[in-house]
Formats: C-alpha cells, structure tokens, sequence
C-alpha cells in the first residue's frame, strides 16, 4: 500500500472526528491534525484506535506520539503495515 | 434576597410520549407508555413489562454535533440532554456564544451513569483491551456525564451539579435549583433528571421481588397504583426537565410564565421509626410535606391536587395515610390525587421530574389526569379517601395549587409545591 492510499484511508479515519467535513478534502501530508483539522485533542486516541482496528496492527505508545500530522500518520501506519 | 421562581420551560422524554406536546396529549388522556419486552422473558425476569421511551437514537442528531455524536451510547444522557435542551428552547433562551452564561446553571440528577458504558469497560479491561477504550468512556460513566453535556451544549456557567436521591432525585434537582434562584446566586436553573433502566438495573429490582408480574400479557394493566390488584411497581426510563427563573428576570424579558414554584423540602426519616433502606419513615414524610407547605406559604387546606409518588406496592396506603396526617384532611375533603405512574411506570430518579412537568402542565391548562387502571381501588385506602378523590377519567377543573411529592430508598422524601402563577403572588 503506497502513501497516496494510505492517505485516501486515511480521511476515512479521520472523518468521525473533524467537525468541518470540509476540511478534509484538501488534505495533504502537512496538515495537522489539531492545528488544521481542529479535531479535539483528545479524539486522537480514538484516531489511533480506529487506525490499529482498520490495519490490524497495533501502534505503540512512542509511535503514537508521533502521529501529529497527516504526513506523521502515515509514517507510522506504513512501518507498521510493512513489519 | 427572597426571589420568587416561576417555570418557564419544560421538556419531557416520557414512556407515553416525546416531547411536551405529546406528553401533554398523552396524560390528558391517559395513554399507556408501558409495553411487553420479550428480553425480559428471554432473561427470566418475573416482570416482563416496562416504561420505553420510543426514542429514535438519530433524533440525538438535533442535540450534539456529528462528532459527538459518533460515540455516544448513554440512553441516561440522551434521554437527559433532549429533555433539557427543549426546555431550554421552550423557554426562549438560546446556547451561550464564546461566553458562559454566568448566570444560568443546571442541577441535573440520576441513580446510575452510563450502564451501558460500564458494561463495555468490564468487557474490554477483563479481556486485557483497556488501551482499546479510547477517550469517550470516562464522560459516560461519570455521575455527572449528563450534567457535563447538557451544560457544554448550553455554556452554563453558574453552579452546575449532579444530584443523587433514589427515587426523589428529580424532585430534589428541582429544589435545589429553586433554593439558588430563591437566594439570589442565579437567574436561571435548567433542572431535571433521567433514568435507563437497562437490564442490568431491571434485573436487580426484579430480585428484590417489589415489581409487577401478573400483567405481563396486558401490559398496559400492570401499573396499577392504588388499585386492590397493585402488585408490585413496573419499571420505567426517560426523563424530565424545567427551566426555574427569577420572577423578575422572566417578566424582564417577557417570558412566558407555566406556573409558580413557591417552595419544598427535602429530608430523610434516618431510617428510624419504621424507615429502613427501602421503607421510608412516616414522621420524616409527614415533616416534609408540613415544611414544604410551610416554606412555600401554603395552608393544607388550599391545596388542590396531590401528585403522588404512589409506585403501586403496598406502600401506596402508607403513602395516603402519611397526606391525610400531614394536610389534616381526609374523607371527602382530601385534596384530587392522582399517579403518573399508572401511565408510565416507575422510572426511578427520573420520576420526580417528569412527574413535576406532568404537575406543572396540569395547572397551566387546568385538568387533572386520570388514574389509569383503577377499576378496582384499595379498600385500605377508602377507609382514609373518598373514591371521588382519586379521579379515572380526566378532570377539567381550577387547579390553582399542587404539591408533588417523591420518596426514595434510603428513606429520601422531597415535595415541591407548585401554583398558578399570580402576579400579586
């Protein structure tokens, strides 16, 4: 599965969470998660639960951190999917 | 300070009906909201009826926002938020902007949180998946999950709390809220309470062997208060709410007025005297109704209609026996009683408050509801009232004063009294 996919995925993930639906069209590698989505800060545990649940991987409390951006997201998920 | 409070707004979520206008429709008359649940024969349950509000969970849509909505699953807090945000609107006020409404303040009760939520955390931790839970539990389960949500949605900015009474917690939300706006520290009190009796709290009654189970194929027969047939109470879900408001600031803004609260009491026999955990104590339920009718100014004899908490078990008789000493009045000149329960059931911290919106609308269009299912009345409790007393068809008469009153295991009475609103007060 390649970035672009992942992504595309991705929006999937995030759609429950982000209020403005809007906002995830044009979403890129850089946009950020509380910043540009104002998705509430503590939904993104729930983003990585959706995540390990859609993937069947299980994402760790340090890669989890990580996961700030759209970019950072994809980071994680695809090391994960590629172990 | 001494400030009188009137009710401005009301919203129910009520077995037999959503909404006020439908609620209303309903207790006018007397449509059962009590109906067979095949789980509850599945589950081996000897009462298999119970009070259901017919609820639609998409209807949460109008109330929270798309994201808050996917995660929900607290019926508790669902049925708790549509009451009160209706009110709410009822009253003419709207949600706060990017400023709390410092003014306003929300007591909101009920006898457990998030059943269903709590269900999912045994599950999930038992099974080692706690990390799985994610961050929409904690909200659910907490005693003030409904309070939480209903003053988010509103920005309610004065004291916000989450009472617990048993039985008499929508009665006590309802003083509490009274008492702040009547010294002062608020303008207005969103006031209210909820209940989902789940299995898990249906089947912990029905062991206790106080509901009814001889009507479990006539369904709407089997809340029976006051009737020589009552057996045992029927379980009910759903909730209730009001808008309290300083007189002043309601005229102010021109507010219309559904009736005045003039006061209540709220105590507890001690379990002393013939109260217990589950019996409440006469001399602490007689001492709540003469205070309340002191604090609200009220003589015995001007009261015009009782509304009972009247469960339908063999309390029933105490429970008048307790009013005809307290008021002093009895025979033919006992006050107009009536039981919403008949209707509805038993819905636990909820009843106080759907049953005081139930009250309130009585005196704002003037009638009082029938006793459903009262072909057959106690004869114990004949020899205290006249049947005439206990009404089984509506009554359309001047219904200037009621007292609603609740009493609550762990021996909890709260009793409220409610009149036409007056502007000479």
């Amino acid at each position: 599965m390649d970035r672009r996919e992942i992504l595309e995925e991705l929006k999937r993930v995030l759609e429950p969470y982000t209020e403005n639906k809007e906002l995830l069209r044009n979403i890129n590698e850089q946009t950020d998660l509380v910043k540009d989505l104002k998705i509430n800060s503590s939904n993104l545990v729930d983003v990585i639960i959706d995540a390990e649940a859609k993937y069947n991987i299980e994402i760790d409390f340090d890669s989890s951190e990580k996961m700030i951006s759209v970019g950072s997201c994809i980071d994680v998920i695809s090391d994960k999917i590629n172990k | 300070m001494n400030r009188r409070v009137v009710v401005t707004g009301l919203g129910v979520v009520s077995p037999n009906g959503l909404g006020v206008p439908a609620f209303l429709e309903a207790i006018r008359n007397g449509v059962t909201g009590i109906r067979y649940v095949p789980q509850y024969e599945a589950l081996k349950f000897n009462c298999q009826v119970a009070g259901i509000p017919q609820f639609e969970w998409d209807i949460l849509k109008n109330y929270v926002s798309e994201v808050t909505f996917h995660g929900l699953q607290g019926q508790a807090i669902a049925y708790g938020l549509m009451a009160a945000v209706d009110a709410w609107k009822d009253a003419g006020h709207v949600a706060a902007g990017e400023e709390a409404l410092w003014d306003a303040g929300c007591v909101f009760g009920s006898s457990v949180a998030g059943v269903e939520t709590v269900k999912r955390i045994f599950n999930r931790v038992d099974a080692g998946e706690a990390r799985k839970l994610g961050s929409r539990v904690v909200e659910q389960f907490m005693n003030s999950g409904i309070t939480a949500y209903i003053s988010g949605k509103l920005g309610l900015g004065n004291r916000v709390i989450a009472n617990s009474a048993a039985c008499a917690t929508g009665t006590q939300a309802v003083l509490m809220g009274y008492e702040y706006i009547h010294q002062g520290l608020a303008k207005r009190m969103l006031v209210g309470s909820s209940e989902h009796v789940d299995q898990y709290i249906f089947g912990a009654f029905d062991s206790m062997r106080i509901l009814s189970r001889k009507h479990n194929n006539v369904p709407e027969k089997a809340s029976r208060p006051m009737s020589a047939t009552a057996g045992g109470f029927v379980p009910g879900s759903g909730a209730g709410a009001l808008v309290l408001e300083d007189l002043e600031y309601a005229l102010q803004r021109k507010a219309k007025i559904y009736a005045e609260l003039l006061g209540g009491a709220c105590n507890s026999g001690g379990q002393r005297k013939g109260g217990s955990m589950t019996a409440p104590a006469a001399p602490g339920v007689i001492r709540c109704i003469t205070d309340a009718l002191d604090n609200a100014r009220v003589k015995p004899a001007d009261l015009d209609l009782i509304s009972g908490h009247l469960t339908a078990t063999a309390a029933d008789t105490l429970e008048i026996q307790n009013w005809c000493l307290a008021l002093d009045r009895n025979g033919r000149n006992f006050p107009l009683i009536n039981s919403l329960k008949s209707m509805i059931g038993h819905s636990l911290s909820a009843a106080g408050s759907i049953e005081a919106v139930g009250a309130v609308l009585q005196i704002k269009h003037q009638f009082v509801h029938p006793n459903i299912n009262l072909e057959d009345p106690n004869g114990e409790i004949l020899k205290l009232i006249d049947l005439s007393r206990m009404p089984v068809e509506r009554v359309d008469t001047p219904i200037n004063i009621v007292a609603k009153a609740n009493f609550g295991f762990g021996d909890v009475n709260a009793c409220l009294i409610f009149s036409k609103y007056n502007q000479h007060g």
